[in-house]
């Protein structure tokens, strides 16, 4: 039997004005009847790319080479009119981001009806009505209702969701999902993932899912393709990759993942440097500058796909010797870890006024962004701030260091509360506290050089002195960067690199308490292990104090001596970091760690995952009593009184010992990893 | 309606503005001062009482905008002319070439910007941009002129009337039956509405190309592209329906630019309308005259953009429900 | 990537992208030749643009490349001179209206809230007018009418409050951005914000503005004087020359099309400098490469 989907050579090239960017270097790959494959790389090495050109959706400009068969037929070179009878048919597709992917002027229903009626010449009030069902099976509440909205009025995940509704309208033979959850967060991910697993058992297609995210590769395919700039350079069974891997790459990668399933301070293993440009290749492998094993022949020979064992094939030269990616040396040792509070954060509140448009702009609401939240950072410790976008935790952060006015509330630092503060009298206060951003990209001043950006916090407290060059090459050297670089500008780094300009700026005034918000979030894998070990050297070095706040509990758990969990606004639960993740009391901490998808095949398959129903409540009108009630997986399980409870009485933080506080009137621990 | 109530005293103020601008930049009994032999001390005196110069100019104002009010749109300096009535009519008249002229300018910038930016980088994509640029660059007066004096050409060379270029309407208009008044108009109205839309679609054309390549590089039309629909569904259900919205708020906010251009329009082809009563005005320094069309012109530019706004929010659901 | 990485400067990212516009450079070489011309070509040609010959009417020759009129006027010397007088006055337009309107924007944007409000609703009251009536309403009686820096000053105002949206436009989208904050955060003041942060990445804007401008302030004088109320005879305009000429253009047409001509020669090459100079500043194009 022929397999349904027969990538052979595919090679996909654009040209820019820099050259000719040869996007997919010769990828060859098959897909089964019912079966799932997963891509897995990192951005930029092709991924995307190569089933948009299997879609024949590519820009017009790309110049795609080679052979795509669908059930033996050959889709290259076909017009767009035929493959438009394919597409949504035979093959449909999922894109990553769902705020994005629906036309704002139409309703749901009608998008999804439009879907079958490109393929079917079934009258409308039928189209419809098969629309509605296909919400039902996404798992979308209240489905006639709902088909009749416009997609601003839905949230995020349930756009996903109608977009899987989309693709499997015509009951397609195979599905490609493009990041189907990247942009949503983890309680969400995993309701979507939920829905597609419907959508596949209904249609009976075969998946291709590619994404970064190797915890969802784990859970949801059989067998996985490893790409890296441009080509396949490992492809094999799920478990053959995640238990057996023969490519230093896939090695890294494994390595290189904080997990929420090993306790921390363990040192990441990270891939050093950063993918190559893809206009500027070398001959061998282009793994070659990051790669621990590479001998003379990497540099000259590009090495194929070669047998590695049954059903799996590597590129690498050295395939058969290659099992561990060096990891790097533990520092000696850790110095011991004070613990008084440096900075005490009490009943905080941040509301942001909610105003009428026209003239008189009155305020109608409040946004409850930060609720009557407390909490102390000790000296030398990390606490780890996490929640899902919108819980409140960015925004505690800027209120903390007074870039935004608290509401109510008091932050203590060195005896002086902080929220009173004018401008004038917080800038002195500024050297000792200090704030990394999460987008590398808009944090830097794209009109500075790297030096004048170092340079600047330094010339505002009048501290470049003589020694001014001289600090700025040291803060260079410090975090890892070339300091010959300093007079480029910041659009000239790569992700990782502008990130670690952004804390060289950040220590340049010898900070003792440093805000890192979600800092390593918009990074590659690889390249976010040398990030985390490198704010840890500096921990230890300079004896900082971090809050690290972070949607990404595998990181968190990494990192941080303390968790603190927030959900729309409030402290849910704190506890030291195992502590929090082996024996979680709160339901909603419960369901975040469960989210979590271990990058393990077998552990991953056989846990117990806890699914949320429903959406975050708006912050503007948030429940009574306890705010996670509604979306509570125990709530319906609780009698009517005790739900009374839950309804009228906000949970008060509880301590069940060793500073385990939980918010949650019916609290149980319960391990999940 | 909130945007209706922060409207009113943006168009009070606009006038104020104005008629302060009009009556302090000149003085209207210049002629008859200065006439030779003297005007007598007596007619310029009652002047003065009549058009009530002698009061500061907030009086002066406040007594203009009552009457405007009532519907009496004040004194000129002309004594028998009737400000009101004059408005009215020019009105109308003016009103032909803006409204035409705008349909005839959104059609041909939605037709050039759609294809500019469907065949991007094509020959005629360049061609097209290049076209708008040449006419972004003209002086309206110019392309109006040479219009006419190429129609002049015609006519003579054909030894017939076939475009009218003096006029909105033919002498003998008043005896027509209203189908030749029809057909007269039309015809009048085909050179300055084309020199006034040449002039106008050209920015909006290079507006609709960009809004129609943001759309086809969304994700939405990949996703519509991806569920199997034709390329010419996708163009109209997807691109079309969502590029078009934002067009009605730049059409708007023209529309103070395109009053501008028709009084440049009618005095090159000798219309008697708006253009011709403001340049008179001014010529007089009539100040009830001109500040009564500045108030008029700002009315008519807020209601566009009133409806703009209101027009916007039936199109663009996100907007609806706020 | 670091061998990648070479070492450019900003503003030679701008040039060079800026040169990559062929269209853009092609036109400022133009305007360059055009604004010699005028400026440097009354100092080389025989007559003067006051100068009334002999040849009454003559259609262009090598003694008259532009043809004479009807009183005898070396077309091309008034030629030259309404270029110089245009330019000029069209450059003043640019400048009231840009650093103007660029302050008032800026201000606005800066401060947002009630101030912000109120100054975007002064704007809104000067657009709701046709500017070119109101122009027209002021220059035929005004101090100083007729003279250049009076109808300068006149289509500057009118101008200002274009310039004003577009920079408020880009200052809030700007202070938005996270670098802003960082800054802050830094404990930067606001003057060091705006000089250090504001100024520079809005510049590219400004300059595009300031650029386009021009070419509206070519356009408007040819309007005004058109309408009869901008620059008088003796003296002399592009606009002035076409608007007098227009009854010519049948029978003279050289006295009608040359001047034409030039208006639209500067309009279109500032127009296209203004494109080109767009592209070159555009920052998503600095972004995309890695």
């Amino acid at each position: 039997m022929t397999a349904l989907l027969q990538v052979e050579d595919l090679t996909v090239e654009f040209p820019t004005e820099d050259g000719v960017l040869p996007a997919v270097r010769g990828v060859s790959y098959e897909v089964g009847r019912g079966e799932s494959v997963g891509i897995v790389g990192e951005s930029g090495s092709g991924k995307s790319v190569t089933s948009l050109a299997v879609m024949g959706l590519l820009p017009r400009n790309a110049r795609v080479s080679g052979s795509v068969r669908l059930l033996g037929e050959e889709l290259l070179g076909r017009t767009d009119a035929e493959l438009s009878k394919i597409r949504g048919r035979t093959v449909a597709m999922i894109f990553q981001d769902p705020l994005t992917s629906l036309n704002p002027v139409h309703t749901v229903g009608a998008q999804i009806a439009e879907a079958v009626l490109a393929h079917r010449d079934v009258p409308r009030q039928v189209a419809m009505r098969r629309a509605t069902e296909l919400l039902e099976i996404v798992g979308i509440p209240f489905p006639a209702l709902r088909a009749k909205n416009y997609p601003h009025e839905l949230s995020g995940g349930m756009r996903q969701r109608i977009v899987i509704a989309i693709a499997m309208a015509n009951d397609p033979e195979l599905i490609i999902a493009d990041e189907p959850t990247t942009a949503l967060d983890v309680t969400v991910q995993a309701q979507v993932l939920e829905a597609l697993e419907a959508a596949r058992r209904e249609t009976g297609a075969s998946l291709v899912l590619i994404t970064h995210d190797l915890g969802v590769i784990a859970g949801h395919t059989d067998r996985v393709n490893v790409m890296y700039a441009g080509k396949l350079v490992e492809t094999g069974t799920v478990d053959g990759i995640f238990y057996r891997p023969r490519m230093p790459y896939t090695l890294g990668l494994l390595s290189s993942l904080p997990r929420i399933d090993e306790s921390g301070r363990q040192r990441l293993t990270p891939i050093t440097g950063s993918p190559p440009s893809l206009l500027t290749l070398p001959a061998g492998c282009p793994f070659v500058p990051r790669c621990p094993r590479a001998e003379s022949i990497c540099s000259t020979t590009e090495p194929p796909l070669l047998p590695a064992g049954p059903g799996h094939f590597a590129a690498c030269h050295f395939h058969d010797s290659v099992t561990s990616f060096p990891a790097p040396e533990t520092p000696a040792s850790v110095a011991p870890r004070p613990s008084d509070p440096i900075l005490s954060v009490r009943g905080l509140v941040k509301h942001f006024p909610v105003r009428s448009r026209g003239v008189l702009r009155r305020r109608i609401g409040d946004v409850h962004a930060v609720c009557d939240v407390s909490f102390d950072i000790l000296t030398h410790e990390t606490l780890g701030l996490v929640g899902e976008s919108g819980c409140g935790k960015t925004t505690t952060g800027r209120v903390l260091l007074n870039l935004e006015p608290a509401t109510a509330g008091s932050v203590h630092f060195q005896r002086r509360d902080l929220v009173p503060l004018s401008r004038a009298r917080m800038r002195p206060l500024r050297k000792d506290l200090q704030i990394v951003f999460q987008d590398p990209y808009a944090s830097l001043d794209p009109r500075m050089t790297v030096n004048e950006i170092i340079a600047e916090p330094l010339r505002i407290h009048g501290r470049y002195g003589s020694d001014g060059r001289a600090q700025v090459r040291s803060l260079l050297k410090t975090v890892g960067l070339d300091v010959e670089h300093g007079n480029r500008y910041a659009h000239e780094f790569s992700g990782g690199q502008r990130q670690r300009i952004g804390i060289a700026r950040a220590l340049a005034l010898r900070p003792r308490v440093l805000v890192l918000d979600e800092p390593v979030s918009a990074l590659d894998v690889s390249i976010q292990a040398g990030v985390v070990n490198l704010l840890e050297d500096l921990q230890d070095e300079l004896g900082l104090s971090y809050l690290f706040i972070s949607h990404d509990l595998s990181v968190v758990r990494h990192i941080a001596d303390r968790v603190a969990v927030m959900y729309l606004g409030r402290i849910v639960e704190t506890a030291p970091v195992d502590e929090l993740f082996l024996r979680a009391a709160h339901p909603y901490t419960q369901a975040l760690i469960s989210a979590i998808p271990v990058p393990d095949p077998h552990k991953e398959r056989a846990r117990e995952r806890i699914i949320l129903t429903g959406d975050v409540p708006s912050p503007v009108a948030p429940p009574s009593g306890c705010r996670f009630r509604t979306r509570c997986p125990k709530f319906p399980t609780l009698t009517d009184k005790e739900q009374r409870l839950c309804i009228s009485d906000v949970p008060a933080l509880v301590d069940h010992g060793e500073g385990h506080r939980t918010a949650c009137h019916y609290a149980e621990a319960l391990t999940l990893i | 309606m909130r945007r209706l109530l922060a409207a009113i005293p943006v168009l009070i103020v606009a006038s104020f503005l104005s008629y302060a601008l009009v009556a302090l930049s000149g003085d209207p009994l210049e002629p008859l001062k200065l006439r030779n032999p003297p005007a007598p001390q007596r007619t310029i005196d009652l002047e003065t009482e009549r058009l009530g110069l002698d009061d500061n100019i907030v009086v002066r104002y406040g007594h203009w905008l009552g009457g405007v009010l009532h519907g009496d749109f004040g004194e000129s300096v002309q004594s028998t002319y009737d400000i009101g009535a004059n408005l009215t009519r020019a009105t109308t008249v003016t009103l032909r070439l803006v409204v035409v002229a705008i349909l005839l300018a959104l059609v041909l910038a939605v037709l050039t910007g759609v294809v500019g930016a469907v065949r991007q980088y094509s020959k005629s994509d360049y061609a097209l941009t290049f076209t708008g640029f040449v006419f972004l660059a003209m002086p309206l007066f110019w392309v109006a002129i040479v219009l006419k004096d190429l129609a002049v050409r015609y006519n003579k060379a054909t030894g017939t009337t076939v475009f009218f270029t003096i006029g909105e309407t033919s002498q003998g208009y008043s005896g027509m039956s209203p189908g030749a008044k029809l057909a007269d108009v039309a015809g009048h109205l085909v050179l300055p509405t084309l020199a006034l839309a040449l002039i106008t679609y050209a920015a909006w054309s290079r507006y609709q190309r960009s809004a129609v390549l943001e759309v086809l590089n969304s994700d939405y039309v990949r996703l519509a592209r991806a569920k199997g629909l034709p390329w010419r569904k996708v163009l109209t259900r997807h691109v079309l329906r969502t590029a078009l919205i934002p067009l009605v708020t730049v059409t708007a906010l023209d529309v103070a630019g395109i009053l501008g251009g028709a009084v440049i329009t009618e005095t090159v082809f000798n219309w008697n309308g708006l253009g011709r009563m403001l340049l008179t005005g001014v010529a007089r320094a009539d100040t009830d005259a001109v500040a009564s069309w500045l108030l008029l012109a700002g009315l008519v530019v807020i209601v566009c953009n009133l409806i703009a706004d209101a027009l916007y929010a039936v199109l663009d659901p996100r907007i609806r429900h706020e | 990537m670091s061998e990648a990485v070479r070492e450019r400067s900003q503003a030679e990212l701008v040039l060079r992208r800026f040169l990559r516009h062929r269209a853009a450079v092609t036109s400022l070489v133009t305007l360059l030749v055009v604004t010699l011309f005028a400026f440097a070509g009354p100092l080389l040609w025989r007559y003067d643009y006051a100068d009334i010959t002999d040849d009454l009417s003559q259609s262009p020759s090598l003694r008259h490349p532009f043809g004479t009129d009807l009183i005898g006027h070396d077309t091309f010397a008034q030629v030259m001179r309404g270029t110089q007088q245009s330019v000029k006055i069209a450059l003043a337009i640019a400048l009231i209206g840009t650093v103007f309107g660029a302050l008032w924007g800026a201000i606005a944007g800066l401060y947002r809230g009630k101030l912000d409000f109120l100054m975007m609703r002064l704007v809104d009251v000067i657009l709701t007018l046709p500017s070119i009536a109101v122009a027209a309403a002021v220059a035929a009686q005004g101090v100083g009418r007729s003279q250049w820096w009076a109808i300068a000053f006149v289509l500057g105002a009118l101008t200002w409050p274009y310039v004003s949206r577009v920079v408020r436009g880009v200052v809030l989208s700007l202070r938005e951005q996270e670098f802003i904050e960082s800054a802050r955060a830094l404990g930067a003041g606001n003057a060091r914000i705006i000089l250090r942060h504001l100024l520079p990445n809005a510049l590219g804007t400004i300059i595009v503005t300031a650029t386009l401008t021009i070419a509206t302030g070519i356009l408007g004088e040819a309007a005004l004087s058109f309408l009869g109320v901008g620059v008088q005879a003796p003296d002399t305009s592009l606009g002035l020359l076409v608007s007098i000429n227009k009854d010519a253009v049948n029978t003279r047409p050289w006295l009608f099309y040359f001047p034409g001509l030039f208006i639209i020669l500067i309009a279109l090459t500032i127009n296209f400098i203004g494109d080109g100079l767009r592209d070159a500043f555009d920052p998503k194009q600095t972004r995309v490469r890695r």
